[in-house]
């Protein structure tokens, strides 16, 4: 480091005339080396994409097709494209059902987690209280803490509640889960929220419930929001705590799959194309808020 | 009204500023009951929804796994440390532990070297952004979806799995596949070669004899086009002259060469003397072949393995050998964008002064990247490297989707592990939460480093 910085002085005027000092044959090798890196790229990107460009055009042939020959093949005869799988899908009740099972998982659970979340993070950032650096290491600790810890003392407790098998139970789980996140992504948020504009809403006379509604949540909108689409793919996606938690009658759209899996080759139809529906609205979410997916799984990379 | 609104200031003056007359969450106004303020103020109104969710689901649960691992399946008996015995000699809860250690142990390294590569990479060129946002984009998508995306790349059907039709096809170029297999001797003449495949003579030929060697087992249709009728071998002075045919005409007789029985062109044959292979030839499209080159004595003639073998079909890519691997891929497959949009946001934050002047003092892009880049970036690929680890102790979908029923067992880690005990047939919560605990002791060390992290970025 010290090496670096006694040089520094001497960096812009060097730079500056280092460019043309190389000759037109090195200028050659890099644009050469620059072609290469290109299409190297482009080939490490489509070979990305091929897994799920598979399951798209398996989820778009008769599962006849789909037994004599590979997926590729399609490309070259495309009549073979049909949305039969997905009208199969459609029409059957159970998964259907479980579609919207997965909806009413994911959505209260993530306004919960959010404004739970929020309350927590704003006392813990701007309130003074005894223990609150407890309480904010211990939040800390809790982010790695392995869902499985929790399935089979919880699992009791729902018994005894009888709520297991609940829609209500799966809720309530994932917003206990969130949470350490939730209050760990926003915390981070709350403490660059300059002092002035609460200070300000003090001298003003507002309350701490005020301030928290009127002047923190706007300012914390883009952290809330990142908050929001991590939570919501998080419980979307999740089957663990639904296996678990749910029955029949309340099981999400991956556990309603999962009984397909026995028979994997038989059943490619319905699996490739409820798989490629359960991905639609994740993929749909991650394209329109990347940004904030991507920051939210960065503020909170303990999870 | 007091006029301290840090909120680091005393706990006091900052209750006070902060609960105005008519707010409706706080305590009475007045302040005159420190005690009772102190308990019920608006920061434990705040806090009390989240600290009941995280002591109730997440605080409780780790404390009753640790004592609930010492009691049995029932609950009822204490048993001391029979569960966490029964944990480390059980094979199948063995092989989860295994399989955990080599998750831990290769994914995570994988995956931050990747990321590394392709952050450094993606530098380089105008449209990064596209090609993280791409490599991202699997992060979004459910582990039960990965899963089902990745058992189909890797179905063992090359006409289904798309790796295995690459392999058969890579395969199929190189080694050009067998002509014949499932072709059988028909008679007495030949018998299958225990020590090198194939089908070798059960008597000797000396130069001068002709050997007749009829197959069965094939369809006629299976021959290769260029194939014409067999011919029978005329004897020639210092060679053994044979021919190899399709015996199969309806109501022919076993090893006569009749009207409408093929040769078998391009048949490997070679000529053994005490094991050893001393002359070598090829079958013509009668059928016929010449082995030449023969000082006098006995020969057996021996038809290779290679003329016979298998088409090959790729790699049981799902089977208990590769099954490991095989998830672990498509882990890389996910996580890999997330490391090196991680990584690419570190590289960016390096000050451009430290590494032109590497440069400057003549150091070639290798040593830069050695001396100023890695160094600089460690503790940021720590960070990468602690949470993709954490990541890979909770891996669960991947292994229950991927793996077929059959070799779940051998593809089994802690987390899925703990599943099947506590809940599958026979559920055993008692084993159950010692595999908790397992998990538990596992996370305890990144934990403490999250912890210290978080306090020195405080401070």
């Amino acid at each position: 480091m010290n090496t670096t910085s006694q040089q520094s002085p001497s960096v812009v005027e060097v730079s500056v005339s280092g460019a043309p000092r190389r000759g037109p044959a090195s200028r050659l090798v890099s644009r050469l080396g620059s072609g290469t890196l290109q299409t190297a790229l482009t080939l490490v990107a489509l070979f990305w994409m091929v897994p799920i460009i598979g399951l798209l055009l398996v989820s778009l042939r008769s599962e006849a097709d789909n037994t004599n020959s590979g997926w590729w093949t399609v490309l070259l005869k495309p009549t073979e494209f049909t949305l039969d799988n997905y009208r199969t899908l459609v029409d059957n009740d159970v998964l259907v059902q479980s579609f919207l099972n997965t909806v009413y998982i994911s959505v209260p659970s993530t306004l919960l987690v959010v404004g739970i979340g929020a309350l927590a993070a704003y006392a813990l950032v701007w309130m003074d209280f005894p223990g609150r650096d407890w309480i904010m290491v211990a939040v800390v600790g809790l982010l790695v803490l392995p869902i499985q810890a929790a399935l089979i003392p919880i699992s009791q407790l729902y018994g005894a509640l009888g709520i297991f098998g609940s829609i209500t139970g799966a809720i309530l789980f994932h917003v206990a889960f969130g949470l350490p996140f939730a209050v760990f992504l926003l915390r981070n948020f709350f403490v660059n929220i300059p002092r002035d504009l609460l200070e300000a809403a003090r001298m003003d006379g507002a309350g701490e419930w005020r301030i928290f509604r009127k002047v923190v949540l706007p300012v914390a909108r883009p952290a809330l929001a990142s908050l929001a689409v991590f939570q919501f793919l998080w419980v979307w996606n999740d089957m663990l705590v639904a296996l678990v938690f749910t029955s029949p009658d309340s099981a999400p759209l991956t556990v309603a799959l999962r009984s397909q899996l026995r028979q994997f080759g038989t059943n490619i139809d319905v699996l490739a194309s409820g798989a490629f529906l359960s991905m639609l609205v994740p993929l749909l979410v991650f394209f329109a808020f990347q940004r904030h997916f991507v920051q939210g799984v960065f503020a909170g990379s303990g999870k | 009204m007091t006029t301290t609104n840090d909120p680091k200031a005393a706990d006091g003056a900052t209750r006070g500023a902060g609960t105005p007359p008519g707010n409706p969450r706080s305590g009475p106004p007045d302040g005159s009951r420190p005690g009772w303020r102190r308990l019920f103020g608006p920061a434990t109104l705040f806090l009390l929804p989240a600290l009941l969710f995280l002591g109730v689901f997440l605080a409780y649960p780790a404390v009753y796994s640790v004592v609930r691992s010492f009691f049995d399946a029932s609950g009822s008996q204490f048993v001391g440390l029979d569960n966490y015995a029964r944990m480390f000699t059980d094979d199948r809860t063995l092989t989860a532990i295994r399989n955990t250690g080599i998750w831990v142990l290769v994914a995570p390294a994988l995956v931050t070297g990747l990321g590394l590569v392709f952050a450094v990479l993606t530098e380089r060129v105008r449209w990064a952004t596209a090609f993280r946002v791409l490599l991202f984009m699997p992060m979004a998508i459910s582990l039960f979806a990965s899963g089902i995306i990745f058992r189909l790349v890797y179905d063992e059907n090359p006409d289904r799995g798309v790796v295995n039709a690459a392999v058969v096809t890579v395969h199929d170029t190189f080694a050009s596949p067998s002509e014949y297999p499932g072709a059988r001797p028909r008679g007495e003449e030949l018998a299958p070669d225990t020590t090198r495949g194939g089908f070798t003579t059960t008597r000797g030929y000396e130069p001068g004899e002709t050997a007749t060697l009829p197959l069965v087992g094939i369809r006629p249709t299976d021959v290769p086009e260029q194939a014409v009728q067999a011919a029978d071998p005329e004897p020639v002075g210092d060679t053994i002259e044979g021919v190899v045919w399709l015996d199969v005409a309806l109501g022919g007789e076993a090893g006569v060469i009749e009207d409408g029985e093929n040769g078998m062109p391009r048949m490997t044959v070679d000529a053994l003397q005490d094991g050893q292979t001393v002359a070598s030839t090829t079958s013509g499209d009668d059928g016929r072949f010449t082995l030449t080159g023969l000082e006098p004595g006995e020969y057996e003639v021996h038809l290779a393995a290679d003329n016979f073998t298998e088409p090959f079909r790729g790699l049981t890519w799902l089977g208990p050998t590769l099954i490991t691997p095989v998830i672990i891929s498509s882990w890389v497959w996910i996580m890999t964008g997330f490391a090196i949009t991680f990584i690419a946001a570190g590289l960016a934050a390096i000050p451009r002064d430290a590494l032109e002047a590497a440069r400057v003092d003549g150091a070639t892009e290798w040593q830069v990247f050695r001396k100023v880049t890695i160094p600089l970036l460690g503790p940021l690929l720590l960070v990468v490297f602690v949470t993709l680890m954490i990541n890979v102790l909770k891996i669960f979908d991947l292994v229950f989707v991927i793996a077929p029923g059959s070799v779940q067992s051998e593809a089994g880690v802690i987390a899925l592990q703990m599943w099947q005990v506590s809940f599958g047939a026979g559920g055993n919560q008692g084993l159950g939460s010692a595999l908790v605990v397992l998990l538990l002791v596992l996370v305890l060390p990144i934990m403490y480093f999250n912890i210290r992290r978080f306090r020195r970025e405080r401070s």
